[in-house]
């Protein structure tokens, strides 16, 4: 009885992770991918998260589970930065808004019909990590200000001013390369 | 709403993350300034360019399997690891259980029986009583002499044979203890070999034949007879110490003797 009943538990808890955990699958993978910035290690990476997740999924007490899962990818992500990549995640960046407050005074216009896939692409493998994850968190997986700011461990306002910030320090990507594409 | 202000709120604004007077009021700022209105129009495109889906990554299909193999195992893993001690507790008890039964049974038929200690008990009486000054207490060739010196030590009468007419004379008797209780110790002399006969009541009803045992280079031969337990013991050869048995149960030789 007790052996079948902790079968049972268990091929239970088994689906109803796959039911929560799979259709985050995508999201799971795209922001692995741009945190580790390599195809192969983002798949090891997410599987290892999705491991950890299923390990986890005890304290799992339902509620928001894309928040829940990303925040265990995440986290993977940034372990698995520091024992390969440790060179990528510098000191942390200041989270000030005058920079914001101050980005009136950049007088060249983004093109936007010119901003195609590639360029854009480029431009968000350079931003530091700090900028890109928001960004990706905010811009293709659409989450909330307070989602991001469960995810990444961060205060609201930080998750609002990391954006600004990092909005603007892509936009000025964009604007040094196409000036630069102009020139050559 | 001032410019300063509205840069501050064009993000939030931009991701709907503002209550609706707020929204309302740089809806409003943008309407009016034209300057705010193309940084916001920037956005925009920035946005519409990042969120483009031509710039997610999407995972191999294998992936997906992979992860849910390897999801699987998991469950299995941890599934069997806590199956583990049920799955084996049943076994593993009935093991233990039956080396223990086991064991004991060994134990038990390894122990000494009953008539192992007892046949011990009489050796080691029969072998004492031999040293000095130990065989009798009441030393006496005269069975009228022997038997009446148990009244009053031992709470029953033990049988005393003369059987000196077939070569075992009477020597005396003595008081022993074996098994936990006083019995009565008969000795006989057969030429230079002593016997002693151990002399008790038995508990059982039945009479039990006589049976052999050599302990320590000793015969031995015990049977119980009308209600008496008999052991008796001597470095006799086995075929005397029947006949002397044999002389010693028959009663007629008893009356003949």
């Amino acid at each position: 009885m007790v052996q079948r009943g902790s079968c049972l538990q268990e091929e239970n808890k088994t689906a109803q992770f796959e039911a929560i955990a799979l259709p985050l699958f995508g999201a799971a993978y795209n922001l692995a991918r741009w945190l580790v910035g390599d195809d192969q290690d983002a798949e090891d990476v997410v599987q290892e998260a999705y491991l950890r997740a299923f390990r986890f999924f005890g304290g799992y007490r339902g509620g928001d589970s894309r928040s829940w899962l990303l925040t265990i990818v995440r986290n993977t992500c940034y372990t698995w930065l520091q024992q390969n990549r440790s060179r990528e995640l510098t000191d942390p960046i200041e989270d000030k808004l005058d920079e914001v407050e101050s980005s009136t005074e950049n007088p060249e216009t983004l093109l936007l019909q010119t901003l195609d896939a590639q360029r854009v692409r480029q431009a968000l493998e350079e931003l530091p990590i700090e900028f890109r994850e928001v960004l990706i968190m905010r811009e293709m997986e659409d989450l909330s200000y307070k989602q991001i700011s469960t995810i990444a461990d961060l205060p609201v306002g930080t998750v609002m001013s990391r954006l600004a910030r990092g909005r603007k320090r892509l936009r000025e990507l964009l604007v040094s390369r196409m000036s630069k594409e102009t020139l050559n | 709403m001032i410019c300063q202000e509205a840069h501050r709120l064009i993000h939030p604004y931009l991701d709907g993350e503002l209550d609706l007077v707020r929204s309302l009021e740089v809806e409003a700022h943008l309407k009016d300034c034209q300057t705010c209105a193309q940084g916001y129009n920037e956005l925009r495109g920035l946005h519409s360019a990042v969120s483009d889906t031509a710039l997610r990554f999407e995972p191999p299909a294998a992936l997906r399997n992979r992860i849910r193999s390897a999801v699987r195992n998991e469950s299995e893993t941890a599934n069997r690891s806590s199956r583990v001690s049920w799955r084996w507790l049943i076994p593993a008890v009935s093991g233990a259980v039956l080396l223990i039964v086991a064991l004991s049974l060994i134990a038990l038929l390894n122990r000494p029986s009953t008539s192992d200690l007892m046949a011990q008990e009489i050796v080691s009486s029969h072998v004492r009583s031999l040293m000095e000054k130990h065989l009798t207490d009441v030393p006496s060739s005269d069975r009228h002499t022997v038997k009446p010196w148990f009244d009053g030590r031992l709470d029953f009468s033990p049988p005393v044979k003369d059987l000196a007419a077939a070569g075992f004379s009477l020597v005396g008797g003595r008081l022993d203890y074996i098994g936990n209780r006083p019995v009565a110790a008969l000795v006989y002399q057969h030429q230079q070999h002593y016997i002693n006969v151990f002399v008790w009541p038995s508990t059982g009803a039945s009479d039990v034949s006589e049976k052999a045992l050599v302990r320590q280079g000793y015969n031995l031969i015990s049977w119980t007879n009308a209600g008496m337990n008999y052991w008796a013991v001597s470095d006799l050869n086995l075929a005397e110490l029947r006949e002397f048995v044999q002389l010693l149960q028959n009663d007629r030789a008893a009356v003949k003797f």
